[in-house]
């Protein structure tokens, strides 16, 4: 579960521009939420607050039970390693290992047990349709199945949050919206909050929800509510 | 090229600062190195030539012999052949200088001769000189000299020449001989010129000879005398060093060359004044070839840094060239333009090495010697000028090798088709550059290496082992992906997740360990190798200085050419010393077997007694039924002379060639041009000769040598003989030895340093690259300091393979230099010692370092924000 509250964030500059003040948001585990926007309304920067990868003003991030803005770097970075999930826009997947090693660093950092690491990586291919090219080396991959491994090495370690930052930005539509799916599928079958940030409306409507960041804060434009 | 594209290219150049400062530094490093020891050898030679010709003026033809000198009586014979216009006669001494470690060059000339071969070496009688001259002889002229200024031609000054105790000496020799001098264990000795004498030593006397004027035409540090007065004041009555001779008009050196050959007995020989010059040049060469390969091989090393720095700019550069290539820009354009680049570097890092290598050669001068303390030019004061030919040339192999290090980038980055460059994702797919396994061309290289060891030396110069270094290092660099594979698995055992990352990293990239260890090979190889060299050589030497020295005490008069001897009259008077119990001595004469090589030295001794032989072939007893004398030859003897046990050998000992059979052969590491041992009694039976240079003595049991030293020296006069203990004689032997090495190891350490340079612009280029990848991980929970750790990892693992396969084919080149090239540039054996311990620690600490120089190099990549690392694609 995630949950923000009183959140505020102003960029420096003369004059300081806010971002957002006292903004709120609750995502359940097992929801995903959609947050569109215009470009340089705060919708990655918010993503990144979130992540503890930029410092807040005010407010509060609750991961869980976890207060994530009090958290030093290398604390947030062990919260991020056991609680987090990525699937960027530029897929980043390291062209040195194969697919299978790929998904399961989440679970070598955590120290998982080899055996385990494998297995559990394994699955989590077989998951997202990529079961039989397990030990194919990345450059063999199109967009849209690289796409498909970093959700996999998103979810492998079963985080309670998954961050996504136009994880279809780089693929084209009829490929984006299988990959969504995709995404969106495996966040809630693993009971994960997900938050996804988006400039299409298309890929935002498959959430659960979708927000809208503007200067007055979140607000729902969810299809139908 | 327009210039706003020039632009594109020049700006990258000055957008990853350290990478290309590191290029020009190791580029200027190798230029300068190299060049430096080009010029202090060329200038020391140059110096040496100038001496040559200053000494041997306008002679056509020199007659030459043994160091000690031939009969006068040749020199009739030949004054009065219608092919020679003038003959000049010479007497060279050594003049030992009592109390001083150095000495100094007589030449016993005679005057009328001199002034029509030599006119340079004219004495100039000093006012009071001339004055007193007059006055012995007559007052007339007397009055006449005291009124006129000093004059070469004058009739006074020639008289002054003539007085058998007058010495002319060289601005030079004046300015040193009145000056203490430092010897070298820091002491410090009188001057040799005192109330205006000379204090000169022959035999064990001293001799005072009157300065008596100067040298205007000579340079250098030599003194000029009458030749019977040298003869007379060193005992030398009847002996020649030197006829020059100037040929009659039309006579060519050819046919005077034959026609005067059959008037001169063995061991004396006619040469062209320009010989000498080459003699001294075939001394020092092989010395001066391994200090140039050395350089060859920094400089080489420099070439490897600009081809990683290019190649890791070229990758991170992909898209800025497809997107160029895409608005237009010819692929030859792109290659121009990043060969430009290349050059730049080439241009800007040779300009600065020429300028290095200048101000290296002038501090060495000052510091070292023009010997770089090898001690083959002792007593020269050469000069440092500016040469431009060679100045160019090591600035456009500066060039050449900043091009040679960009070709294959360039060529990379302009095959690379720009559509394929710009879609996304492109990173993953293309990876980094890979490297073929080229193992079999590496096996390939290795075979032609070991045919090359085969090769014999090329005019002394042992080119097959040159060559077989280069390829053991081209095969090395070669081998490194296929030695990457070999090795990475056994190391695949790691549990942290960030040793797995930069383990899989490594594995999958070999060419990684290629760029980046490319550097790091041929400085390690080079250090190992020397390493090996020098400690199997410092261990061989102090065994055989062990094995030469077995007595409790050695005496000598002087140094082997110069003019101190002992008589028998003197060496009764040592054996009659208290303690003493026996004596042994050696006589050294060094005597020439051809005109254009150094001199062949000869020791007369007993073969058996205080004086040890380390034998590595035949034995010390001689065969009973031996029709002739024996003789035990040095290694570089029976190498250069091919010579084994059972050979016969011929000497021209005592105006006559005579014939030894060989029964052993010994190592020398004192004489590089051969040597041979002769049992005293057959000597002396040749020659007549019965001075000798050195003596070893034993002391009775219970008697301290120091005190039989003591007696001795206040025996003869401790500034007339010179006494060492073996342990004296040994260390001074090693610090000479540690001496000579020490530029060697100056120049390992900047190789080595290159190589560093190489982890670290790899590793900050390699960073820079591996932004989004970085950023990536600090998303996944990884935090800076363990970035940094995993960078370091990298940086050891690449630095570990490139310290294996430097200490394999480092071994390999050990090998080649003690078995190929020492033995066909010096001919000495030695027996191999492994500095493990050292290797060891130097190994371990060149990782350490390579791991810490790639995390501080890599820290500029770990401090780019996180998040903007992820958002850019590139």
């Amino acid at each position: 579960m995630l949950e923000l509250s009183g959140l505020c964030k102003t960029l420096p500059g003369t004059p300081p521009r806010v971002l957002f003040d006292a903004l709120a948001l609750r995502v359940a585990d097992g929801e995903c939420v959609a947050i569109v926007g215009e470009s340089g309304s705060g919708k990655s920067t918010l993503l990144n607050c979130i992540a503890g990868l930029e410092p807040v003003d005010g407010g509060q991030i609750r991961v869980g039970e976890l207060r994530v803005e009090q958290l030093d770097d290398d604390a947030m970075a062990r919260l991020r390693r056991s609680h987090y999930g990525f699937v960027f826009q530029a897929f980043h997947i390291l062209p040195h290992l194969n697919l299978l090693q790929n998904v399961a660093l989440p679970l070598w950092l955590l120290q998982c047990p080899e055996d385990e690491a494998t297995r559990r990586a394994q699955e989590m291919l077989a998951r997202v349709g990529l079961g039989a090219r397990a030990l194919d080396p990345p450059q063999q991959l199109s967009g849209g199945e690289l796409q498909r491994v970093a959700i996999a090495r998103a979810l492998v370690h079963t985080p309670q949050l998954v961050l996504a930052d136009e994880p279809t930005g780089n693929l084209d539509p009829g490929r984006a919206m299988d990959v969504l799916d995709l995404l969106l599928g495996q966040i809630r079958a693993n009971r994960a909050a997900g938050v996804l940030v988006t400039h299409s409306r298309a890929a935002a409507a498959r959430a659960d929800r979708v927000l809208e960041l503007g200067p007055d804060g979140l607000r729902d434009i969810t299809a139908g509510s | 090229m327009t210039s706003s594209l020039r632009r594109v290219f020049l700006a990258s150049l000055l957008r990853r600062r350290l990478a290309t400062a590191l290029s020009l530094l190791a580029i200027a490093l190798g230029v300068a190195l190299g060049l430096a020891v080009q010029l202090i050898h060329g200038a020391a030679l140059d110096e040496f030539g100038r001496g040559v010709r200053l000494l041997s003026g306008e002679a056509d033809l020199q007659v030459v012999g043994p160091r000690e000198g031939f009969d006068e009586g040749i020199y009739p014979l030949l004054a009065r052949r219608a092919e020679v216009a003038e003959a000049s006669p010479v007497l060279e001494i050594e003049a030992r200088l009592p109390g001083r470690d150095d000495s100094l060059r007589i030449l016993g000339v005679d005057l009328f001769r001199l002034m029509r071969v030599q006119p340079a070496l004219m004495p100039l009688a000093d006012r009071e000189a001339a004055g007193e001259v007059g006055g012995n002889e007559g007052g007339d002229e007397a009055r006449g000299a005291r009124e006129a200024e000093p004059s070469r031609t004058g009739g006074d000054g020639r008289l002054a020449a003539l007085q058998p105790h007058n010495l002319f000496l060289s601005a030079d020799a004046r300015a040193v001989l009145t000056q203490p001098y430092r010897s070298a264990s820091g002491e410090s000795q009188p001057p040799a010129i005192s109330d205006g004498y000379l204090l000169a030593q022959s035999g064990l006397r001293s001799l005072r000879l009157r300065i008596a004027g100067q040298l205007p035409g000579a340079s250098g540090s030599i003194g000029v005398m009458d030749i019977a007065g040298a003869q007379q004041h060193f005992e030398r009555v009847g002996t020649l060093s030197r006829i020059d001779l100037k040929l009659a008009d039309g006579v060519t050196v050819e046919a005077a060359r034959l026609a005067l050959e059959t008037l001169l007995p063995p061991g004396v020989s006619l040469r062209v004044p320009e010989a000498a010059a080459s003699e001294v040049g075939t001394l020092s060469r092989a010395y001066r070839v391994n200090l140039t390969m050395l350089a060859a091989i920094a400089l080489l090393t420099g070439g490897f840094l600009v081809f990683s720095t290019q190649l890791l700019s070229v990758a991170r550069r992909r898209r800025e060239f497809a997107l160029l290539r895409a608005l237009g820009l010819e692929r030859r354009e792109l290659m121009r333009g990043l060969l430009a680049e290349g050059a730049l570097v080439g241009v800007v890092g040779g300009a600065l090495g020429v300028a290095l290598g200048y101000a290296l050669a002038g501090g060495a001068f000052r510091f070292v010697g023009g010997d770089l303390g090898a001690g083959f030019f002792r007593g020269l004061s050469p000069t440092l000028a500016f040469d431009p030919t060679l100045s160019l040339a090591y600035l456009l192999l500066g060039v050449g090798a900043g091009v040679a290090g960009t070709w294959i980038p360039a060529r990379e980055a302009a095959r690379v088709p720009p559509a394929r460059a710009l879609r996304a994702g492109e990173g993953e797919r293309a990876g980094l550059p890979q490297a073929h396994a080229r193992g079999r061309i590496a096996a390939l290289l290795l075979a032609l290496a070991g045919l090359a060891c085969l090769l014999p030396p090329l005019s002394g110069i042992p080119v097959g082992g040159y060559a077989a270094v280069a390829l053991i290092l081209a095969a090395a660099v070669l081998a490194l992906p296929a030695l990457a594979r070999a090795v990475l698995p056994l190391l695949a055992h790691g549990r942290s997740a960030l040793w797995r990352l930069a383990h899989a990293r490594l594995s999958a990239t070999p060419a990684q360990a290629v760029v980046a260890g490319a550097g790091v090979i041929a400085s390690v190889a080079l250090a190992v190798s020397m390493a090996i060299m020098v400690s199997s050589f410092r261990v061989s030497v102090d065994d055989w200085l062990e094995q030469v020295l077995p007595a409790d005490l050695y005496l000598r008069a002087s140094s082997s050419s110069a003019s101190g001897y002992l008589d028998p009259e003197a060496l009764a008077a040592i054996a009659a010393v208290d303690g003493v119990a026996t004596v042994d001595t050696t006589r050294l004469a060094n005597l020439r077997l051809s005109d254009a090589e150094p001199l062949f030295s000869v020791l007369a001794r007993p073969a058996q007694g205080n004086w040890g032989l380390p034998l590595v072939a035949g034995s010390m007893s001689v065969p009973e039924d031996a029709a002739l004398p024996p003789i035990w030859v040095s290694e570089a003897a029976a190498d250069r002379h091919r010579l084994a046990p059972g050979s016969h050998f011929e000497l021209p000992l005592g105006g006559r060639l005579q014939r030894f059979i060989v029964v052993g052969i010994w190592r020398d590491y004192a004489r590089q041009y051969g040597a041979a041992l002769v049992e005293r009694g057959d000597y002396v039976a040749l020659t007549g000769d019965t001075r000798v240079n050195d003596a070893a003595l034993r002391v009775a049991p219970g008697v301290d040598p120091a005190a039989v030293a003591e007696a001795l020296r206040q025996r003869f006069g401790a500034e007339h003989i010179t006494i060492a203990l073996p342990g004296e004689i040994r260390a001074l032997s090693l610090q000479i030895f540690d001496r000579t090495f020490l530029i060697t190891y100056l120049m390992e350490a900047v190789a080595v340093l290159i190589g560093l340079f190489g982890i670290a612009t790899t590793f900050a280029a390699l960073a820079t690259t591996r932004q989004g990848e970085f950023g990536m991980l600090r998303h996944l929970g990884l935090t800076r300091a363990e970035i940094g750790r995993l960078i370091a990892f990298e940086g050891a693992l690449t630095a570990g393979l490139g310290v294996l396969a430097g200490t394999l084919a480092g071994g390999a080149i050990a090998w080649v230099l003690i078995e190929v090239i020492n033995r066909q540039s010096f001919h000495w054996s030695m027996d191999l010692a492994v500095p493990w311990l050292v290797l060891g620690v130097f190994a371990f600490s060149l990782v350490a370092l390579a791991a810490l120089v790639a995390r501080l190099a890599g820290r500029h990549a770990m401090q780019r924000s996180a998040v903007l690392a992820v958002k850019a694609d590139w």
